[in-house]
């Protein structure tokens, strides 16, 4: 195949590769779009492979034997996870990217064939340097994500004295290894000590970063991901990885600011770590404290309500994956729906711990997608609500960030269940949510608590419906 | 302790104080309960009903009172010299009374309980506060009247509430004015819409706006400023001026309206003239007014208090006794609230109350304890209102608000300069090839910004796992280095390209399992 086919294939993939995220804008074309996607990426891997670059039945076999290998872990692993682990998967295939990123930036750097003067040479090497710095990034902060998300790290947000100045100074470092690296012939030791030091900052940044954060984490690595693909693209002066790259650059940033803004935080302060940190007051001496009496309720008095309500919105939170209950969510829905209720569900752009995290888990229920609206779409409904129940939700359905100016949550955008007739929490206990704000919420006097495991309950108020 | 209800003796009255259902949770909570025989009757309530909820029947109405240690009633003891009745003497010496008491109209009845050494807590003087709403008969009973209001109403007009088209013509809807959104008013409301009529519904206090829109009702406001919120959730007298605004506001909706129901009263005064004479000619003939505040002589001038009476075409209903009209309904929840007031009184649920002055509930119920009047108590200091002042002076706010170092078009205006230097040390710089690369990455930038926006997201997860399978494409590097000479070069390829295989291959597959998943 000649250069100018392989370019043209390139071209092909591309626009493949846009017509594929393209497609996501409505679950009925979406899987079109993921066929676009692979597709294109057939393409791209074709004409590489039997492309002028690759000769020699050594080379054949090389990528033949890693591709199956990769290949084979890839789809098992797909086949295997459960949607509720989706998010380290993402987490541990973001490293994975970051990871080939750095291998192709050394491999690039000492191959000898590649040869290049002045200031293209100065360029490539900028290149190569800054590919593999956003690559190692990617790598280690994406596998502590997927360790905080798989608990295996503690969730909480582990802030070193004076962090900001060390990740300063990292960054000076970085810079004048880079000077060094350009200056000299043979650059590998200050390359190696960089990414030795990108090693580190990316452990730094994401272990200061606590669990219901992981949103705008995911997604932020999500963006390097991204962009140490196109950083290679420049390396290798190769458009197919530079268009691709900043596609998924772009996207994974989208999603950072998406998750920000339906938190009403700044990127910078998310990243710089967690809540309350950041020499604001403690949470608890802010504000109003909410007082009033806590009304506890039954499973079966919940299944009362619910037989007797028209209106039902459901708005499910992290508590709701940790419990499995999405399958009797949905029992209970069908049930519910037979009997003429109109039920739906009501997703915060933050619920879960990956953008989309809940439309997922509701998915994989079977929970009918067009029943499942986001917050913007439905907030206006509560007030013709009868019952709204939340599920091991707590921060995003908080009343505080509306009604307290002191709350360290104020202005946070809110699911509105206190303006439905009745609101049901279920919850383990009276513990507040992530960002340590008591919730005034369950203090109001139209709501009720119904304590307990999540899942139990439900599968209790799924009895009392049936009974 | 034996608690006694008797049959109520006010002529026409047809609630009972307590129903077998709410007897049997008394009994529960460690009380003997006697019933005086047919006292449920006109509420549909029998005395076997009662037997079988283990309460005892007594025959005879001394024997009962002078027996019980708590009578349950629901209207307050009254005197009938004729039939040589009179309540407050039945009651036993230092016994407990819980009924309606109304302490401030009827200071005689005072003086007389007071006499015979008793406890009486009124269900009348239940502090507003969200704590004591399960034990509020008056709300209980203002949301029956609101409802049974709408009834008789319908009951005297005579048209269609909902509007109509019919093979015999077109029927408009009935237009409903509500004047006072209290809990019988919003009752009103939720029925009146409820039968299809257009409803409309003022109030001075502004804040029950968003309550009138919730049940389907127009919120007609008064074009005057001032707030109307009183304490404890009440209104408050107005001042002349708005007066003078919201007379003219209810006479143009006396001309346009059907059906105007009004339930304005202002705690210990009489109750509002809001609807003159006037304004009651000017209505359309056929058209009827129900006058929930007639006991307190009358929101409309022409009321007749107990009567349904017709002026100038129109039906004014003055009905005192609308929940009493729901007898069954009524009895349930009052028996109800006077159960939650038994429970406040009896924690340690083992059939003895204790009247605890501390408690902020109990205290401002029990009007004379132990024979010694304690009525009025002191005022509530938390209202269901928004009055957060109440709360600890407000603790000063740390939390500064971090202020821009600068105004944002300036910040704008800085950052295009930014981009625009690094812009051109790029062309100044670069050579030609890199800026053919960087075209192409800028463009590429923006293309992914418009068509990821469109991304729906309920489909964010997907959208993750698909743009990792994508930035596999990574894999293109490390194949086109395969070839390259050194065996570290060919390991390092290698090793990335199975790394990539892994995205590619599993991001795909995940990606297609969960779209699979997603269905209508």
């Amino acid at each position: 195949m000649s250069e100018g086919l392989v370019t043209v294939a390139y071209i092909g993939a591309t626009i493949l590769f846009i017509l594929s995220l393209g497609g996501l804008s409505n679950p009925e074309t979406a899987r079109r779009g993921n066929l676009y996607g692979i597709v294109g990426m057939a393409i791209a891997m074709l004409a590489t492979i039997f492309g002028p670059k690759i000769s020699g039945t050594a080379s054949f076999a090389t990528l033949l034997i890693a591709m199956a290998i990769g290949g084979s872990v890839g789809v098992f692993a797909a086949i295997k996870v459960k949607m509720t682990e989706m998010p380290e998967l993402v987490a541990l295939m973001h490293s994975l990217v970051g990871l080939a990123a750095v291998l192709v930036g050394y491999a690039n750097y000492i191959d000898p064939t590649a040869s290049f003067y002045g200031a293209e040479k100065t360029i490539h090497e900028v290149e190569i340097y800054v590919g593999v710095l956003i690559g190692a990034v990617t790598f280690s902060g994406s596998v502590i994500a997927f360790g905080k998300l798989s608990a295996k790290i503690s969730g909480k947000p582990v802030l070193l004295p004076g962090r900001h100045w060390l990740n300063l100074s990292l960054l000076v470092i970085t810079i004048l290894l880079g000077r060094w690296f350009i200056s000299v012939d043979s650059g590998m030791i200050p390359l190696l000590l960089m990414t030795v030091i990108a090693l580190a900052f990316g452990v730094h940044m994401v272990m200061a970063i606590g669990g219901a954060d992981m949103p705008v984490v995911v997604s932020m690595l999500n963006s390097y991901s991204g962009w140490a693909a196109s950083a290679t693209g420049f390396m290798l002066s190769n458009d197919l990885l530079i268009v691709t790259g900043a596609l998924v650059g772009s996207s994974g940033a989208i999603l950072s600011y998406i998750m920000c803004r339906a938190m009403n935080r700044h990127f910078l302060a998310v990243i710089a770590g967690g809540f309350g940190t950041e020499g604001g007051a403690p949470a608890a001496a802010g504000g109003v404290q909410p007082a009033g009496e806590v009304q506890p309720i039954s499973a079966v008095e919940t299944a009362e309500l619910l037989r007797e309500a028209a209106n039902v919105i459901i708005v499910p939170g992290y508590g709701m994956a940790v419990a499995q209950a999405q399958h009797t969510v949905f029992e209970i829905t069908k049930l519910l729906r037979e009997k003429g209720v109109n039920v739906r569900f009501g997703i915060h752009p933050v619920a879960g711990r990956m953008p989309g995290h809940m439309n997922v888990l509701l998915a994989e229920a079977k929970v009918p997608y067009d029943i499942v609206l986001e917050m913007d779409e439905i907030n206006e409904d509560f007030p013709e609500t009868d019952v709204a129940m939340v599920i091991g939700a707590n921060d995003i359905v908080n009343p505080g960030a509306q009604e307290d100016p002191t709350s360290p949550i104020a202005g946070m955008p809110v699911l509105e269940v206190w303006k439905a007739k009745t609101s049901i929490v279920m919850k383990r206990s009276m513990a507040s949510g992530y960002a340590g704000v008591d919730n005034p919420l369950f203090y109001k006097d139209n709501n009720r608590m119904l304590f307990g495991d999540a899942k139990k309950m439900l599968e209790e108020v799924l009895k009392g419906l049936q009974g | 302790m034996r608690i006694g209800v008797p049959k109520e003796i006010h002529a026409g009255e047809k609630r009972v104080a307590t129903t077998p259902e709410i007897a049997e949770k008394l009994v529960k909570l460690g009380f003997s309960v006697a019933l005086e025989a047919g006292a449920g009757e006109a509420a549909n309530f029998s005395d076997d009903a009662y037997r079988e909820a283990g309460v005892e029947i007594v025959g005879d109405a001394d024997d009962l009172w002078a027996s019980a240690d708590i009578v349950l009633k629901v209207r307050a003891p009254e005197a009938h010299p004729e039939a040589g009745i009179d309540e407050t003497r039945r009651l036993r010496e230092g016994g407990h009374l819980i009924s309606f008491v109304w302490p401030g109209q009827n200071p005689e009845l005072m003086d007389k309980l007071s006499a015979r050494k008793a406890t009486v807590l009124a269900m009348d003087m239940v502090p507003r506060i969200s704590r004591a709403q399960k034990l509020d008969a008056l709300s209980s009973m203002a949301n029956i009247a609101g409802y049974r209001a709408v009834i008789e109403a319908a009951h005297h007009f005579g048209r269609f509430f909902t509007g109509q088209i019919t093979a015999a013509g077109k029927v408009p809807p009935a237009k409903v004015f509500i004047i006072g959104v209290g809990v019988a008013g919003l009752a009103a409301i939720g029925a009146a819409a409820g039968l299809g009529a257009i409803v409309r519904a003022s109030d001075t206090r502004p804040e029950v706006k968003d309550q009138v829109k919730s049940l389907g009702a127009e919120f007609v406001e008064v074009d005057y400023q001032e707030e109307g919120t009183g304490v404890g959730g009440y209104a408050k007298v107005m001042s002349e001026g708005y007066q003078k605004a919201q007379r003219e506001m209810y006479a143009r909706q006396a001309m346009d309206v059907d059906i105007i129901i009004t339930t304005a009263l202002i705690p210990g005064k009489p109750a509002p003239r809001l609807i003159t004479a006037g304004m009651v000619e000017s209505m359309k003939p056929g058209s009827v007014i129900v006058d929930l505040a007639a006991e307190q002589g009358g929101n409309c001038e022409l009321t007749v208090p107990g009567q349904v009476v017709v002026r100038h075409g129109v039906t004014l209903i003055g009905y005192t006794d609308l929940p009493s009209r729901l007898s069954k309904q009524a009895s349930t929840l009052y028996a109800t609230n006077l159960l939650r007031m038994l429970e406040e009184l009896c924690k340690t649920k083992d059939g003895n109350i204790d009247v605890n002055m501390e408690d902020e509930v109990i205290r401002g119920a029990t009007i004379i304890k132990d024979g010694e009047i304690t009525w009025p108590p002191p005022p509530p200091k938390i209202s269901a209102a928004p009055v957060g002042a109440t709360a600890a002076p407000p603790v000063v706010i740390k939390k500064e608000e971090k202020k821009p170092l600068l105004p944002p078009a300036v910040q704008s205006g800085l950052l295009l300069g930014l981009a625009a230097l690094a812009f051109y040390w790029v062309g100044a710089n670069a050579p030609a090839a890199f800026l053919g690369h960087f075209t192409v990455f800028v463009l590429a930038c923006f293309v992914g910004y418009m068509v990821i926006w469109n991304v729906t997201p309920a489909l964010h997860t997907p959208l993750m796992s698909v743009t990792n399978a994508i930035s596999s494409i990574i894999a293109i590097g490390a194949l086109i280095q395969v070839s390259s000479p050194g065996v570290m070069i060919t390991i390092l390829a290698g090793l990335a390209i199975a790394l990539t295989a892994v995205n590619m291959f599993g991001g795909f597959w995940v990606t297609q399992r969960m779209l699979r998943m997603f269905q209508k």
